[in-house]
C-alpha cells in the first residue's frame, strides 16, 4: 500500500491531482504514479486488507494472493508504459482518463468481494469512455457512446448477479463459483461482455480503433485482461469456457485477414488472444491457469507495443489504413523494428514472450487430451501470426512503396515502444522471471528441440503459404471497405426494426385517429340532419318545441305520480 | 491530435536493399529453403508428441501451411458476403483511422 491507500484507488486519486502540475514536472508526476504503485506492490504480502462489514455483509477492498498479483503487477507496468508513450500529449482529459482507467483496473483485480469488483468495473467503463471521446471525432463519439452502453450494462449484470448471489448465499465473497443458478449465469455474461466472447465482442473491434493514438495503448491493456482475472478467480476449470475460448481463437483470424484499418486488425487479435485465454481458464488445471496468467502478462506487452507502433504511424501519417500506407519503414526505421519485435512476440517465436506463455496454454489442452480443441489453437497460432505477425508490419512498413515519407515517431513514443520490446524479449528469452511470478508453481521447460522445431516449422511455412499467395496475387489486396460484424444488429437491423415498428404504431394510430375523426363527423351530420337548420326538430321555434317537451315531461311525471 | 508532417514523394533518390526487386527475389527463396529445411529437421530430433497425429512427419509445417491457405481463401470468399462501402454505417460515424 502506497500511504496507506490501497493499489488501484492510490492511481485514481492520484489522477485526480494531475491538473495541480505543468510541463515536465506533471510527466514525471504521471510516471511516479504507476511505478510507486508497482513498487509497493513487490514485497506484497498475501492477505486481505481495509475488511469492513457493511448492512451484515463484509466488503474486502484489498484481497492479495499470487494471482491477484501478476495482474497487479503487468497493468502498473502497463500504465507506467502508456504514460510514457503518451509524454507528448498534454490533453488533460486523456491524462487523468487514463490515469484513473488504470487505477480502477488494478481495484478490480484486488477487489476480495462483488461489490468492490462492481465499483471498479463500472469505474473502468465511465474512465475508458473519455480515451474514445479524446478523438474529437463523430465518429469517436458515436463508437464511444455504443461502448459506454455496453459496458456499464455488463455492470448491471454483475450487480444483479451480486444481489441475487447474496440473497442465496448470504456472501458477496468473490471466490470460485460454480454455474448453475440465475446469479452465476448473471455473473458470467457480466464479465463475458467485457472478456468479448462470441456475439459480445463488437464493442472490441468497434471502439478501440476511432480511440485516440495514446487512448487505445491504454484501452488494450485493462478492460479484457481484467476480466480475464475475473474468470480464472470465478470460473476457473468451468468446461463450458474451453469452446467459448476456442471460438474466440478461430473466428476472429477471418476478419483479421480482410480488415484494412490496422488498429481494427489489432482489435480482432485482440479478441483472438483473449480465446487462448478463456481456454486456460476453462482447463483449469494449474498448468492451466499459469497458462491464462502468463499469455495474460505476455499479451498486454507485445499487444501495446503493436499499437504504440500503429498508433506512432497514424500520429504522423494520419492514418492506418491498409490500403493508404506501404514503405514506411524508410520514414520510420525505429518504429519498423519496434513492430516487428511485437509482431515477434504475439506469433510465438521462440526466444519472444508469446512463446514461453503460449506454450504453456497448449500444453495444458494437450495434457488433458482435447485434440479438436488443440488443433483449433494450432490453427489460430498460425493465424496470428498471418495476420498480426506478418500483415501489419508488411502492409503498413514494407509492401507497394505508397510514398509517403514522413518523420521518425515522437523520441518519448521510441522510447516507450524500445521498453516495451525489451520486455518482450527479455521475457522470452529468460523464461524463469515470468515462470516465478505465476500463480502456481511450473515445472515446465518451454524450450525443448520437440517445441522449438515444431513451432518454428508451424511459422515458417505459415510464412510460406504469405509468400505463395503474395507472389501468386492470390492474397486478398487491402481495400477500403467496412466488413459486416455482430455489431450489424444494434448499429443497422435494431434501428431498421425500431423505426419500422415507430412507423407502424404511427400509421396505425393516424389511421384510428382518422376513423375516430370520420365517426365523429358522422354524429355531427346526423345532429345537423336533425336539429340543423333544415332538420326535423329546427322546423318549430325552439321555444315551442321546449314548452312541448316540458308539458311531455309533466304529463309523465303526473302519469307516475298515480301510478 | 496527429502531427503529420508533409507527404512528399521522395525526390532523394535514394536506393533501400528492398527497392531492387531481385532482393525480394531473394528473400521470397529464403523463406523456401528455410522452411524446407525446418522440414527435413523433423528426422533429427526425439518426438515428444501428446496426440497420435503429432507423429506424422512434419507435421506442424504441412498443418501451418494448409491452415494458413484455407484461412486467406475463406476470409477472401467471406468478403464477398461481408464487404461494405467505407460509409455503410453512416457518413459520419467512420473516422479516418
Amino acid at each position: 500500500m502506497v500511504l496507506g491507500i490501497p493499489p488501484g484507488l492510490f492511481l485514481i486519486a492520484g489522477a485526480l491531482l494531475v491538473p495541480l502540475f505543468r510541463g515536465r514536472w506533471r510527466q514525471m508526476y504521471m510516471l511516479f504514479l504507476p511505478l510507486a504503485g508497482l513498487w509497493c506492490l513487490v514485497d506484497g504480502q498475501s492477505g486481505t486488507f481495509f475488511a469492513f462489514t457493511f448492512m451484515e455483509y463484509e466488503i474486502v477492498p484489498v484481497r492479495v494472493d499470487p494471482l491477484s498479483l501478476i495482474f497487479g503487477y503487468i497493468f502498473h507496468i502497463a500504465a507506467a508504459l502508456s504514460v510514457v508513450y503518451a509524454w507528448h500529449n498534454d490533453d488533460i482529459v486523456e491524462q487523468m482518463a487514463g490515469l484513473a482507467y488504470a487505477g480502477s483496473g488494478i481495484g478490480a483485480v484486488f477487489a476480495g468481494d462483488l461489490i468492490t469488483l462492481f465499483v471498479y468495473w463500472e469505474a473502468m467503463a465511465v474512465t475508458s469512455v473519455f480515451l474514445i471521446w479524446a478523438r474529437r471525432t463523430e465518429a469517436s463519439y458515436a463508437a464511444g457512446m455504443r461502448y459506454l452502453i455496453i459496458q456499464v450494462g455488463s455492470g448491471v449484470l454483475l450487480l444483479s448477479g451480486a444481489i441475487l448471489m447474496a440473497h442465496e448465499t448470504g456472501s458477496i465473497a468473490f471466490e470460485k463459483m460454480t454455474l448453475g443458478s440465475l446469479a452465476t449465469w448473471l455473473i458470467l455474461i457480466a464479465f463475458g461482455i467485457k472478456c468479448a466472447f462470441p456475439f459480445m465482442h463488437n464493442w472490441l473491434q468497434d471502439s478501440y480503433p476511432e480511440a485516440t493514438v495514446t487512448g487505445t495503448v491504454f484501452l488494450s491493456a485493462f478492460t479484457t485482461k481484467c476480466a480475464v482475472y475475473a474468470l480464472a478467480r470465478g470460473f476457473p476449470g468451468e468446461e463450458l469456457l474451453i469452446y467459448v475460448g476456442a471460438a474466440m481463437t478461430a473466428f476472429p483470424i477471418f476478419y483479421a485477414v480482410i480488415e484494412n484499418d490496422l488498429r481494427r486488425v489489432l482489435a480482432y487479435s485482440l479478441n483472438n488472444q483473449l480465446g487462448f485465454m478463456v481456454v486456460g481458464v476453462g482447463i483449469g488445471t494449474t498448468l492451466a491457469i499459469n497458462g491464462a496468467a502468463a499469455h495474460a502478462f505476455a499479451h498486454i506487452l507485445y499487444k501495446a507495443l503493436l499499437f504504440m507502433s500503429m498508433g506512432a504511424v497514424l500520429y504522423r501519417v494520419g492514418t492506418v489504413k491498409g490500403s493508404e500506407l506501404g514503405g514506411l519503414y524508410k520514414s520510420m526505421p525505429f518504429t519498423t523494428v519496434f513492430c516487428i519485435i511485437g509482431a515477434a512476440s504475439i506469433s510465438a517465436f521462440p526466444l519472444f514472450s508469446g512463446f514461453i506463455a503460449k506454450s504453456l496454454t497448449l500444453s495444458a489442452v494437450a495434457h488433458e487430451g482435447y485434440l479438436a480443441i488443440w488443433m483449433i489453437l494450432l490453427f489460430a497460432s498460425a493465424g496470428v501470426f498471418h495476420h498480426s505477425g506478418i500483415k501489419i508490419p508488411y502492409f503498413a512498413f514494407f509492401a507497394h512503396d505508397s510514398g509517403k515519407r514522413c518523420k521518425e515517431a515522437p523520441l518519448n513514443m521510441l522510447i516507450a515502444m524500445g521498453i516495451t520490446a525489451f520486455m518482450c524479449i527479455a521475457i522470452g528469452v529468460y523464461s524463469p522471471w515470468l515462470y516465478s511470478l505465476l500463480p502456481y508453481p511450473v515445472e515446465y521447460q518451454p524450450y525443448t528441440p520437440s517445441h522449438v522445431i515444431g513451432q518454428y516449422q508451424l511459422l515458417m511455412f505459415s510464412a510460406l503459404a504469405f509468400a505463395v499467395l503474395m507472389r501468386f496475387k492470390i492474397y486478398p489486396p487491402e481495400l477500403k471497405s467496412v466488413n459486416l460484424d455482430f455489431d450489424i444488429t444494434y448499429r443497422k437491423w435494431l434501428p431498421a426494426i425500431y423505426r419500422g415498428m415507430i412507423n407502424l404504431t404511427r400509421d396505425g394510430w393516424q389511421s384510428i385517429l382518422e376513423d375516430l375523426r370520420r365517426g365523429v363527423q358522422r354524429v355531427v351530420a346526423y345532429m345537423f340532419r336533425h336539429h340543423g337548420p333544415e332538420g326535423i326538430l329546427a322546423r318549430t321555434w325552439p321555444t315551442g318545441s321546449m314548452a312541448l317537451w316540458v308539458a311531455v315531461l309533466l304529463g309523465g311525471i303526473l302519469l307516475l305520480y298515480y301510478v | 491530435m496527429t502531427d503529420q508532417t508533409p507527404h512528399t514523394p521522395d525526390n532523394s533518390g535514394r536506393k533501400y536493399w528492398l527497392d531492387n526487386p531481385k532482393n525480394v527475389d531473394k528473400v521470397y527463396w529464403s523463406v523456401i529453403v528455410v522452411s524446407v529445411l525446418l522440414f527435413f529437421a523433423d528426422a533429427l530430433y526425439d518426438k515428444h508428441p501428446e496426440f497420435g497425429i503429432e507423429k506424422v512427419f512434419g507435421f506442424y509445417g504441412i498443418y501451418g501451411f494448409v491452415a494458413c491457405v484455407g484461412l486467406v481463401l475463406a476470409a477472401k470468399g467471406l468478403r464477398l458476403l461481408l464487404m461494405r462501402g467505407e460509409n455503410y454505417y453512416d457518413d459520419k460515424t467512420k473516422g479516418d483511422s
